[in-house]
């Protein structure tokens, strides 16, 4: 059987992380069964360029019915990876995000921000060889929530990401350096302190594309497969 | 090692309309749903229909659900099952998605088949994973059978499980009017706590 590199909790939030209020009657309270990985866990839905649209890596463009989106418009671009380095080719990455007023389409966003009828929010792309993914969108707005009195969530991007088996699957967020609500949100302080920087995504000059949009890059780490056949 | 992995984080409240778009009507596609099969898929057609409860027994209806299952040969349609033995079948991918924003009980439902056991001595079994605002990392489990008493009795899995905690991971079925039908509540919290594994 394969051996890969267990979900490393001194990486991730704790089921129970009471400062995040929706946690406490939803966190799985008792301790997980460890079990053996079989093929059941050694394998998962593959993805490839069949199931993208052509605008589906750009939500500047995908929620458009009269105009350009508002916002600052940026790049959003980095690697996934495994543990030991290397890339993560050919799975599939999906985003979904508030728009540049803090305002999310969903239905039960009763937030006081305008909506934009020429914004979505929502893309997807499929890591290259390299693992390199790559979105064109508006930078996100801060939005408030109910969690505590006069609680903001910080800007961010909800990515989510399959991996080569569903032993791999992550959800996480992507945030942006220098955010001040960094330090009050409960959601991201939820991740031990060691660990928290890996969701905050990087500015560079360097991707960013003159007269046009800034540049951010986030690398994104996934547990660490190996990709040998195994037997039943 | 050289590199750490990227902690998780609640896929929130808001995730509909970015990974189960058409299942709520948002102009966008979604790349799997709550139907696994079509007209040509082989195996016995079976629905799953279940709930996420929270610790106070409260349905939750801001969760996802995806589940990952063999085919009818007990197959999985993946580089790493190169089993010839067991056939492929072109019609089942085994990957499906659904939110429990949307039905009337706040369920989610899936459309799928029966899996064939993946190994000889195992039952057959689905593996499930909940995804939901207020939870920190997905959570994987197991949906098994309850119409496969001895499998499930001899099965390695369900023997690692506490015995008064393998009735979590049992879908009971119903043979209704619309067909076969396994329930399975999903409880996050409580004195019946679905088990959740580490892998
Ligand atoms: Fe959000």
């Amino acid at each position: 059987m394969s051996k890969f590199t267990p979900r490393d909790w001194a990486s991730h939030p704790s089921y129970l992380s009471p400062e995040y209020k929706s946690s406490r009657l939803r966190g799985v309270s008792r301790n997980l069964v460890e079990i053996d990985p079989e093929l059941a866990e050694l394998t998962g839905p593959a993805f490839g360029e069949e199931v993208l649209g052509p605008l589906d890596n750009d939500l500047t463009r995908n929620g458009r019915v009269n105009g350009e989106p508002l916002g600052e418009r940026i790049i959003v671009t980095g690697r996934v990876l495994d543990e030991n380095g290397d890339p993560v080719p050919n799975t599939l990455v999906e985003v979904w995000q508030a728009n540049a007023a803090g305002r999310y389409v969903h239905i039960r966003d009763q937030h006081d921000a305008p909506l934009d009828p020429n914004f979505l929010g929502a893309g997807r792309c499929v890591t290259d060889e390299n693992g390199e993914y790559r979105f064109m969108t508006i930078k996100p707005g801060a939005y408030p929530w109910g969690n505590h009195p006069n609680a903001w969530r910080p800007n961010h991007i909800h990515f989510s990401l399959f991996g080569p088996t569903i032993a791999t699957r992550l959800v996480t967020q992507m945030y942006f350096p220098g955010d001040p609500l960094l330090d009050l949100d409960p959601i991201y302080q939820s991740v031990p302190a060691q660990s928290r920087e890996r969701l905050v995504s990087q500015f560079s000059i360097d991707v960013t594309e003159e007269n046009y949009a800034l540049g951010y890059v986030f690398d994104i780490v996934l547990r660490g497969v190996n990709a040998t056949p195994v037997e039943a | 090692m050289v590199m750490k992995q990227t902690p998780s984080q609640t896929v929130g409240p808001y995730f509909a309309y970015g990974l189960t778009a058409q299942q709520y009507h948002y102009p966008h596609s979604q790349y799997a749903d709550g139907c696994l099969v079509t007209d040509q898929t082989q195996g016995e057609r079976i629905r799953i229909v279940g709930r996420v409860l929270d610790g106070h027994g409260d349905v939750v209806d801001d969760a996802m659900i995806e589940i990952w299952q063999a085919n009818a040969a007990g197959r999985f349609d993946h580089p790493n099952d190169a089993r010839e033995a067991r056939p492929l079948d072109p019609a089942f991918k085994g990957f499906g998605r659904f939110g429990t924003g949307t039905t009337p009980d706040n369920s989610f439902r899936f459309d799928t088949i029966k899996p064939g056991a993946i190994r000889d001595g195992v039952a057959p079994f689905i593996s499930v994973i909940v995804f939901g605002r207020g939870i920190m990392n997905h959570a994987y489990t197991r949906l098994y059978f309850s119409d496969e008493t001895t499998a499930n009795a001899a099965d390695p899995v369900l023997e690692k499980v506490p015995a008064d905690r393998r009735n979590t991971l049992i879908a009971t079925r119903n043979d209704t009017a619309t067909g076969v039908e396994y329930r399975f509540d999903i409880r996050m919290q409580g004195d019946n706590e679905t088990v959740f594994f580490d892998f």
